[in-house]
């Protein structure tokens, strides 16, 4: 993962509440091996509508996603994040999201920026009225701004989630570091296994 | 001090590390795999030189990109063909039991581990799928991740988590008859919202869920997920052990009956404290059937399309607009008078035996609706093995439905199995986003006797309706 510090870019405003992650990426996109190209499949069932937000001009480019309460419910698709952030976007604003979606963008270094209702659609109503004002995300400072009308709002991340996104950590590198723990969990388990039960060709042994 | 609740039992015998200012680092006692989303994690494996933990805790299936077409059919897209190999390829590789499509024990992933006996009480389950608090139905903690999850467990078996809060959802009383676990799980969402449950493990308690078998309970847990929750969980009873007895899994005599009295301790402690609770009145239950696109979008069976005005929150309305353009209904019409085009009784919601058998006694001697395409898709080779002993296929097939191969199917749009443009269904899977079952279908989801009798009228119905 690459470390995030500072989003500076411009936002484009979904309007949409209850944005399940079957919209983000319909599931005809999963059937794919790769975790490249998602891109194209982003929104792709609203894409075809020429009045939809992402076709308008003055937001190409946007890499900041201002959406509704709700964002990324539903299916636990990594996918959702890979054709957010293939498409170009570095940070989602909203009121709420779903806790898997929240998840899986910690673990590719999405920002994640949760922000009161009222927060979210001032902000939305900025980036209407001008679509070209700045706005920055500091992921360091836990807050964003629009610096052209001085509008700044402070948002939590998780401290651990916040030093990750800083220094690019891998999770399961930093999980490594407690192999001892992990072993001696190991050895005080009961918990089944599944040895003995399948066969090397997946047939339940008989007993 | 007061007692734990389910949850917190579990959680605290799976604590690995609990560093300062760090999640907690969770054991997982059994991971899940299929196609969808394990292809990148292995490839991450890979890339990084590391090898999967623990096989032997580790056990894959294929199910939300085959076919349901017998299985001699090839599979003809090749984008899917080539996901199916990989998960194949890459659990040779790795040394992981998996059942490939046409295996005698392939099926939902969240069918198989139940039938098998793998999931048992006071487990911690992960799988890189959202429905996998279906498993909570045996008080296992049991929640969906993603594939750098995934990946997370594949190479440590375990997963830094933040503990979620409990939230005890009680069902008071004993359920009406014609009220099924799905109707109840569809009233828990409707109360509750697409995100009322987040940051909470649901705990379902009551009269009204103890009363449920095994298979309903787990149609109640794996719905969890769709009020924005991370599981849901039932406590252990009789039934739950006598579910698990004899199955693959579980050991066999003395050893068993040990194992069991062991799995008695996994219910709340009478002094339990919840963060949050609800209760619901089973009494005032009634058979449900969602009218927009998202589940939390419930309605009476014997009701009407809602208008948007009903709403106060200006999202709400907003939403319902949405829903109601893109479903193309008008408000006031009522749900009866709703004709389908598809009707698709399967899924990790409902295609266990029991489903089958209540949707069966619905069709006997009955025909699907002209113009109707009714499709049952047992959940698993197991399940479709029992059903063709007890000669459901044929009552089936007698009425018109198709009897297909085990398989995720019409659930979400990734196999062959999808709804049409503007297509209308009624469902017993667990979703009706926009395009869940195929680009510009309208699902409505129903249970498996509200299924079954829509298909044979034609329209929104129940089992008395087809019976006169």
């Amino acid at each position: 993962m690459k470390p995030v510090r500072v989003i500076e870019g411009r936002a484009v405003p979904l309007e949409r509440s209850d944005v399940d992650t079957d919209q983000i990426i319909p599931s005809d996109w999963l059937k794919r091996v790769e975790r490249t190209g998602f891109g194209r499949g982003l929104f792709s069932e609203w894409r075809d509508d020429p009045s939809f937000v992402l076709n308008d001009q003055r937001y190409v480019g946007a890499n900041i996603l201002v959406a509704g309460p709700r964002f990324g419910t539903g299916s636990s698709r990594e996918h959702a994040v890979w054709a957010l952030m293939d498409y170009g976007f570095a940070a989602v604003v909203a009121p709420s999201f779903g806790d898997i979606f929240r998840n899986n963008s910690s673990k590719q270094g999405l920002v994640i920026v949760q922000l009161a209702q009222e927060d979210v659609d001032e902000l939305t109503r900025l980036v209407k009225e001008d679509s070209t004002r700045l706005v920055i995300v500091d992921v360091d400072q836990m807050q964003v701004e629009v610096p052209q009308v001085d509008w700044h709002r402070s948002f939590a991340l998780d401290p651990m989630i916040r030093e990750r996104l800083l220094y690019g950590w891998d999770d399961i590198g930093l999980t490594m570091r407690r192999e001892a723990s992990i072993t001696s969990f190991e050895e005080r388990s009961t918990a089944p296994t599944l040895e003995g039960v399948f066969d090397g060709a997946g047939h339940v042994i008989a007993r | 001090m007061a007692g734990q609740t389910l949850f917190e039992k579990i959680w605290n015998q799976h604590v690995v590390a609990s560093p300062e200012g760090e999640p907690t680092l969770l054991y997982i006692d059994l991971h899940l795999v299929h196609e969808v989303t394990s292809p990148q994690a292995f490839d991450g494996l890979r890339l990084n030189g590391r090898g999967v933990r623990r096989p032997d805790l580790t056990l894959a299936t294929a199910d939300h990109n085959v076919p349901t077409d017998p299985i001699s059919t090839p599979v003809k897209d090749p984008v899917s063909r080539r996901q199916l190999e990989a998960l194949e390829e890459n659990c040779r590789e790795f040394n992981i039991t998996v059942f490939p499509r046409g295996h005698e024990n392939q099926g939902i992933v969240h069918i198989i581990g139940p039938e098998l006996g793998v999931t048992q009480p006071g487990m911690t389950i992960v799988c890189g799928d959202s429905h996998t608090s279906t498993h909570g139905a045996f008080g296992a903690l049991a929640f969906g991740i993603g594939t750098s999850e995934v990946e997370h467990v594949l190479a440590t078996q375990t997963l830094p988590q933040q503990k979620a809060q409990t939230m005890s959802v009680t069902v008071r009383g004993k359920a009406p008859s014609g009220v099924s676990a799905k109707d109840i799980v569809l009233a828990i969402v409707g109360r509750l919202g697409t995100g009322g449950g987040a940051g909470h493990v649901l705990e379902y308690r009551g009269e009204a869920i103890t009363d449920l078998s095994m298979e309903g309970r787990m149609t109640v847990c794996n719905m969890s997920i769709e009020a924005g929750a991370r599981a849901g969980l039932v406590a252990v009873d009789d039934k739950t052990i006598d579910y698990l007895r004899g199955r693959p899994g579980v050991p066999e005599g003395e050893a068993f009956e040990r194992l069991a009295e062991h799995w008695r301790s996994y219910v709340s402690d009478k002094d339990a404290v919840y963060d949050r609770e609800i209760v619901i009145e089973a009494s005032e239950l009634v058979p449900y059937v969602t009218w927009g696109t998202n589940p939390a979008q419930v309605v009476a069976l014997d009701g009407v399309v809602p208008s948007p005005n009903e709403f106060d929150d200006p999202d709400e309305r907003n939403a319902s607009e949405r829903s109601l353009d893109y479903m193309g209904l008008a408000p006031g019409e009522p749900i009866r008078s709703i004709p389908v085009d598809v009707v698709f009784i399967g899924s990790c919601t409902n295609a266990r035996i029991e489903d089958l058998r209540a949707a069966a006694v619905v069709a006997r001697g009955q025909r699907v609706a002209p113009g109707v395409r009714a499709l049952v898709v047992p959940g698993s080779h197991r399940v479709k093995r029992q059903a063709e002993e007890e000669g459901l296929d044929e009552i089936f097939l007698a009425a018109g439905f198709e009897w297909r191969e085990p398989g995720c199917s019409m659930c979400l749009g990734m196999n062959p199995d999808q709804l049409g443009q503007g297509q209308r269904s009624a469902s017993t899977s667990n979703r009706n986003f926009e395009g869940r079952q195929g680009r510009g279908g309208r699902t409505h989801l129903v249970s498996p006797v509200i299924a079954a009798a829509t298909a044979i009228l034609g329209h929104f119905a129940s089992p008395e309706d087809v019976n006169g």
